[in-house]
């Protein structure tokens, strides 16, 4: 926090000119507490929606609301009927399966094309524009243009098949031992090119004077990279992993466009179920319940990780 | 800043490697494209055609008739006045919403590094946290909270969530922003006579510029591509786009029409689109600022 400026609590020096007459002090007074109140709606509004609504979803989650709350303690019944629930646990699996496939894809992708547009490329701004576009689009478009180059009649396996080959079939999107992949498939194309600018970035922020000094040791250019380069992307690393993790557990527009979570619930996300059975379920403790679970995966998840790199940072 | 860099010195202009890495590129910038392609083509088909022919197939016979018919008489769910209105909510939640947003992200910044007081580096990390919740754990709350207070499906309501939920992230920019300020330009225009509001409209908004446009595009791409929200605090005709896209295209009754869902869906993207190639640096700066902490 080196850097900051405290103007209020330091009296005597810095204190403005008092006004004639008797407005002095109200002036004063009113210049020490302006900060404070200009910040105070965004205090309550951090306390209430956020905190105080974490709070309220987890003592609904100690319900037995159904289509209304209903504030009765029941206990833990929610969370036995959520882990009893053999669709919540196929969200839970889906999750697992989405959330590793597009972390390590998104990083391997993003990494690659960042370390080949590092190689003093023509044209690069232009090539990085592309990579980066689909960024800008929501999921849901994003899921909606997918769902149509994979649909299995018109799309992709047509297109094989005009070309000659007749036996091809892909039908991932109505398949549902594979349906999640297509939610991967969809959900690299959107993030990958991010996580490309990221890296990029800390590429561009390696000294120079080391990858020379290797050089001129003889060093090939692979080893360099691997050896020099990649280590010190480490804090990228850690930005990219938990920005994915996060956009992983979070999503729920792009599954809802492009299968739905079908089919039938084999694409089911928490996300998707928490939705499903708070707002079209009408079960808002079961609802309420799976929120909390996911507030624990996020913190599961991102607290360890931000805590390491803190303290890593912070001794550094 | 990328011509400086010298990482392979000795290297001759043309050789193997550089030809392999310049095809990679080419390679992946096809995927890229491609449903970008395969969008505008298909939404230039007409039906017949597009069962005819293959996903890249240029449109033989180009035909802006799936356009008018997304803008104007597309159904979605019940409804069958197309994207348009939808399309005008969106515009009429995002802007209030952004602005505001904004706005007091800016004096929330300027307080959290020019005028801190006791709490305020607590109050600091609170809001940081807030960037990581996922949405669904105040999702019913809050849906109570709208009902209460009459605001349900309304454009009103909307708008109060997003500003709420996008403070934490304007809050961010505009905090890390000022850190790097000298703190010299505020303790001279202190003593100078200057007080709070002063110092901030005559010497950190005039240097706010780049960060202030951050924020703008930042919160607009994330407010205009929303979903989960709107699905859960809208309704009929005061959905924002997405949901109304989202109904469309996956609307079971009668013939899909590939064309008129491809059109819609660059309508949907268009605003989004326009704001990353007019601004697109810009953008870029904000998803990375974005991504320091969030």
């Amino acid at each position: 926090m080196a850097g900051t400026i405290q103007l209020n609590e330091t009296p005597g020096g810095l204190r403005p000119p008092v006004a004639k007459g008797g407005t002095g002090r109200l002036y004063d007074l009113m210049e020490a507490w302006l900060p404070k109140i200009v910040i105070a709606p965004t205090f309550v509004a951090c306390v209430v929606f956020i905190y105080g609504y974490i709070l309220w979803t987890a003592v609904l989650s100690l319900t037995p609301s159904r289509l209304l709350p209903l504030y009765e303690f029941v206990g833990i019944e929610q969370y036995q009927a959520l882990f009893g629930n053999d669709r919540w646990w196929l969200a839970l699996k889906n999750l697992l399966v989405f959330g590793i496939l597009f972390v390590v894809v998104c990083l391997i992708v993003g990494l690659l094309l960042a370390v080949l547009l590092d190689q003093r490329i023509r044209a690069e701004g232009f090539i990085r524009s592309i990579y980066l576009y689909p960024m800008a689009l929501s999921f849901i478009v994003t899921g909606t243009a997918w769902k149509w180059i994979l649909n299995p009649g018109l799309g992709l396996e047509k297109l094989v098949h005009d070309l000659g080959w007749q036996s091809f079939s892909f039908d991932w999107l109505v398949n549902p031992e594979r349906s999640i992949y297509t939610v991967v498939i969809a959900g690299v194309w959107q993030s990958s090119g991010f996580v490309m600018a990221l890296f990029l970035a800390g590429l561009r922020g390696i000294d120079d004077s080391i990858i020379k000094a290797a050089r001129v040791d003889g060093a090939s250019l692979p080893r360099i990279y691997w050896r020099i380069i990649l280590p010190s992307l480490r804090p990228v690393f850690f930005s990219c992993f938990m920005i994915l993790a996060h956009i992983a557990i979070k999503s729920f527009d792009l599954v809802i466009a492009l299968t739905g979570g079908g089919p039938g619930f084999s694409s089911d996300v928490p996300a998707t179920f928490m939705y499903t059975y708070a707002f079209t379920r009408n079960q808002i403790g079961l609802g309420a319940a799976s929120a909390m679970m996911m507030l624990m995966i996020v913190v599961a998840v991102v607290v360890p990780m931000v805590w390491s790199e803190t303290r890593r940072t912070s001794r550094g | 800043m990328a011509e400086e860099r010298m990482l392979m010195p000795g290297e001759s202009r043309l050789s193997i490697g550089r030809i392999l890495v310049y095809g990679a590129l080419a390679l992946v910038c096809l995927y890229y494209l491609m449903p970008l392609y395969v969008m505008i083509t298909t939404s230039l088909k007409s039906l017949d055609e597009i069962r005819a022919g293959n996903l890249l197939a240029l449109p033989q016979a180009v035909t802006f008739e799936p356009w008018a018919k997304a803008w104007q008489s597309a159904c979605t769910g019940v409804q069958c006045g197309g994207m348009k209105g939808f399309f005008w909510n969106s515009v009429s939640f995002v802007v209030p919403a952004v602005l505001i947003s904004t706005t007091i992200g800016a004096f929330n910044g300027y307080v959290l590094t020019m005028w801190r007081f006791r709490g305020s580096d607590t109050l600091f990390l609170l809001l940081m946290l807030g960037c990581f919740i996922p949405f669904q754990v105040v999702l019913l709350p809050m849906a109570r909270t709208l009902g209460l207070l009459g605001l349900a499906s309304s454009t009103a309501g909307l708008v109060l969530v997003h500003v709420v939920y996008g403070l934490c992230f304007t809050t961010l920019f505009f905090r890390n922003y000022y850190v790097s300020i000298p703190e010299e330009l505020a303790k001279a225009a202190r003593i100078d006579g200057a007080g709070f509001v002063r110092i901030f409209l005559r010497i950190i908004l005039p240097l706010s510029g780049p960060i202030i446009v951050v924020s703008i595009i930042w919160q607009f791409t994330q407010i205009w591509n929303d979903f989960l929200f709107g699905v859960v605090f809208s309704a009929g005709e005061k959905q924002p786009i997405t949901v109304a896209l989202n109904n469309l295209v996956n609307t079971s009754t009668g013939v899909k029409e590939y064309n008129v869902n491809m059109a819609a869906a660059i309508i949907a993207a268009l605003p989004t689109l326009f704001v990353y190639v007019v601004a697109g640096k810009y953008f870029v700066r904000g998803l990375t600022a974005g991504s320091v902490k969030g």
